[in-house]
């Protein structure tokens, strides 16, 4: 979408904020198409809808005459907006990946957030926040600390479904959100990785709650195939919680794939698998010990020991500054497999192993090919 | 083709206005029944004071030769019966005694239960839309979820013995509007509205438009089986809060029972196990069954549902005792 807040390559720490400059276009805000578009209107007699008391409020300039007319008659049809409406499709998710880019000031942004005026799709998913906070806050961790180098983009689709697999490493999750990062910022469709995590992240105060609005959902069948037959892309880490508690000495040594539910996914709604390599996230807490007891106290999957975490305190929990490369591989095809390949657990497991062996060969040529780990 | 049905619960808002709005149908005789008679009398029907506790009811039912009974009468709060012992008694009991005066009904072809997507359950392990064959991941363990999941098991094997009625169970979102009165509706109306530390659970509505006509569709279709119904989309919890324009305090889990329960006196919010694993990890219904099977499309989506509850709490709203009948 060439009218939306594209956010530039280079880095600018300038325009990367989330106050970044807005263009100004014609005809009526993406805010109004983005918000008339959810579900039926009430009858005018009935309370005023939000979005009538959201383009009330964004009416200015030459606009206001047309929002101060649709005050007693919440969103009349106005002409040539509806069929550029952005449709949350037939599942409710948003497909426009821009959506969340408003002609708007921040201070009437933040004021209409405040004001509880903004859609989530049924994930819980809200692509506003996600593009205008939640990303700006990692941004410099992608862009000036772990200075991320992503090659294989073009074999990432642009308006179709696809399930993005990639090695898991670096206690916390980092390399997923530097996926994301990457994804939405350097692919030229902006977009969205829609992750499939461990119940743990859902049941964790604040993480849950974020991981929901950043797009990421539970990992279970239901969840991912709505996603990918909803035409999204969709991330999965199938190494889990022994991919990224592993010990250093092991990194880059692909752990077990889990059962291969993602290719089950994959199967029966026939979207691609993009086997993905990210290297530098293993060097960022080279784990050398697991606090086990420690671990089953709090509750957790393991408990790292780094060369400076817990020793130095909060100032231990900075990832050391690796330089990274995700590289995005040629997609296998699941969609001229017969109909019920997704039930055959040979298949299913001979394409795990194929998509496991595609990345281990991945991460192998990107770490001959980086000069060094700080690069 | 005249029709008789049979429904309970008319004495309360939404029984009495589903009861109005079939007796509208001048094919259709409609029997309310009811512990209780309705404050306002419901135009066109027929009432009947009885408890379907009573074995009483198998005999208003075989008199009337009652073809279609819609089930109601499954309440939500203990504070509406006065107990959590004599809610569970009308629930199940009455449920229970309700089934066994239908199995006695020859005439009877249609059965339809008002149930709710509580019976779903609330937890980090579940999916982000439940369809309806699927199997709670954390089953409810109290209060009007399990009161309801145990209705439904009750009403499947009526069906396993009559299979000649058909069945449909309804799996309502949380219903507002403007004068639907709930233990949610009154959670949102309390002055300073509490919510867990750390989580923002997504919630779903039906207006009460949409319950009524999602209802009066399944007396009208030939279709059965079981239904989710929800407006779509979906609203996080601290959107709600704002919308109703309610300062949100923020408590940690193990204290949110208690200071709910503090800021809401007289009990009408609800702060059960249940209700507080809802609040912290909400839910969402896949409704395309109703769409494609009943053929119901509600009016109203989730947002504008909960809308309707915000105006009529602001300044000026209209508050008056009418009863619109849609």
């Amino acid at each position: 979408m060439p009218d939306a807040d594209v956010i530039p390559l280079v880095p600018d720490p300038e325009e990367s904020g989330p106050s970044g400059s807005r263009t100004a276009h014609d005809g009526p805000s993406k805010a109004a198409r983005l918000i008339g578009n959810t579900g039926p209107q009430p009858a005018p007699s009935r309370a005023r809808s939000i979005s009538a008391r959201a383009a009330d409020r964004r009416a200015s300039g030459p606009s206001a005459q047309d929002a101060a007319d649709a005050r007693p008659a919440p969103e009349p049809p106005r002409p040539g907006s509806a069929p550029a409406v952005p449709d949350p499709g037939p599942d409710g998710i948003w497909s426009d990946p821009e959506i969340a880019a408003l002609d708007e000031s921040f201070w009437e942004f933040v004021q209409r957030r405040m004001a509880g005026d903004y859609r989530v799709d049924d994930f819980g998913f809200d692509p506003e926040l996600t593009d205008r906070v939640l990303l700006a806050l990692v941004r410099p961790l992608y862009r000036s600390w772990f200075r991320v180098e992503v090659s294989g983009l073009e074999n990432v689709p642009s308006d179709a479904g696809a399930l993005v697999v990639a090695n898991h490493s670096g206690v916390i999750a980092l390399d997923s959100l530097m996926t994301q990062v990457a994804l939405h910022d350097e692919h030229p469709a902006h977009r969205h990785l829609r992750m499939l995590g461990a119940n743990l992240v859902f049941q964790t105060p604040f993480i849950g709650e974020l991981a929901r609005k950043a797009g990421h959902t539970l990992a279970c069948h239901p969840d991912a195939e709505r996603l990918l037959s909803a035409g999204e892309l969709v991330g999965v880490w199938p190494e889990g919680f022994k991919g990224i508690g592993k010990p250093f000495s092991q990194r880059y040594k692909l752990q077990r794939f889990g059962r291969g539910g993602f290719v089950t996914a994959a199967l029966r709604t026939g979207a691609p698998i993009i086997p993905t390599a990210i290297v530098g996230a293993e060097e960022t807490y080279p784990m050398i010990g697991n606090a086990k007891s420690l671990a089953r106290v709090l509750g957790l999957p393991y408990f790292p020991v780094t060369p400076t975490f817990p020793w130095l305190g909060p100032m231990g929990m900075l990832p050391l500054p690796s330089k990274w490369f995700i590289h995005f591989g040629e997609p296998i095809p699941t969609d001229d497999y017969d109909e019920g390949a997704a039930d055959d657990p040979m298949v299913v497991f001979n394409l795990t192993d194929e998509v496991r062996e595609q990345i281990q060969q991945s991460l192998y040529r990107l770490l001959v090919a980086r000069p060094s780990v700080f690069g | 083709m005249s029709r008789t049905v049979l429904v309970t619960g008319v004495s309360r808002y939404l029984g009495g206005r589903m009861a109005a709005r079939l007796a509208a149908d001048p094919d259709i005789r409609v029997i309310g029944v009811d512990v209780v008679p309705p404050d306002v009398p419901v135009p066109g029907i027929d009432f009947v004071r009885a408890d379907i506790r009573n074995p009483v009811i198998a005999k208003v039912m075989g008199e009337a030769a009652v073809d279609t009974v819609v089930h109601m009468g499954v309440i939500s709060t203990p504070k509406q019966a006065g107990g959590r012992s004599t809610m569970k008694d009308i629930n199940v009991i009455g449920t229970m005694q309700l089934l066994a005066a239908c199995q006695r009904t020859p005439a009877l072809r249609r059965l339809i239960v008002k149930s709710t997507s509580a019976v779903y359950g609330a937890g980090p392990k579940d999916p982000a839309l439940f369809t309806e064959e699927m199997e709670p991941k954390h089953r409810p363990s109290s209060g009007w979820a399990k009161d309801s999941a145990e209705v439904e098991g009750y009403v499947r094997g009526f069906g396993r013995r009559r299979p000649d009625v058909a069945v449909t169970t309804l799996r309502f979102a949380n219903i507002v509007g403007p004068r639907m009165r709930t233990a949610l509706t009154a959670y949102f109306g309390l002055p300073v509205v509490p919510s867990v530390l750390g989580f923002d659970p997504r919630l779903q509505f039906t207006h009460e438009d949409d319950a009524l006509g999602a209802l009066h569709r399944a007396v009208e279709s030939d279709a059965d089986g079981t239904f989710n119904v929800a407006g779509p989309g979906m609203l996080l919890l601290s959107q709600a809060i704002r919308m109703v324009e309610r300062r949100e305090v923020v408590v940690a889990a193990p204290f949110f029972p208690i200071v709910g329960r503090a800021l809401d006196p007289r009990g009408y919010a609800d702060f059960s196990p249940e209700s507080v694993r809802y609040l912290t990890y909400g839910r969402g219904l896949d409704t395309s069954a109703a769409r494609d099977v009943l053929a119901f499309v509600p009016e109203f989506g989730t947002p504008e549902a909960f809308e309707a509850l915000a105006a009529s709490r602001r300044p000026g709203a209209r508050t008056g005792g009418e009863v619109r009948v849609a």
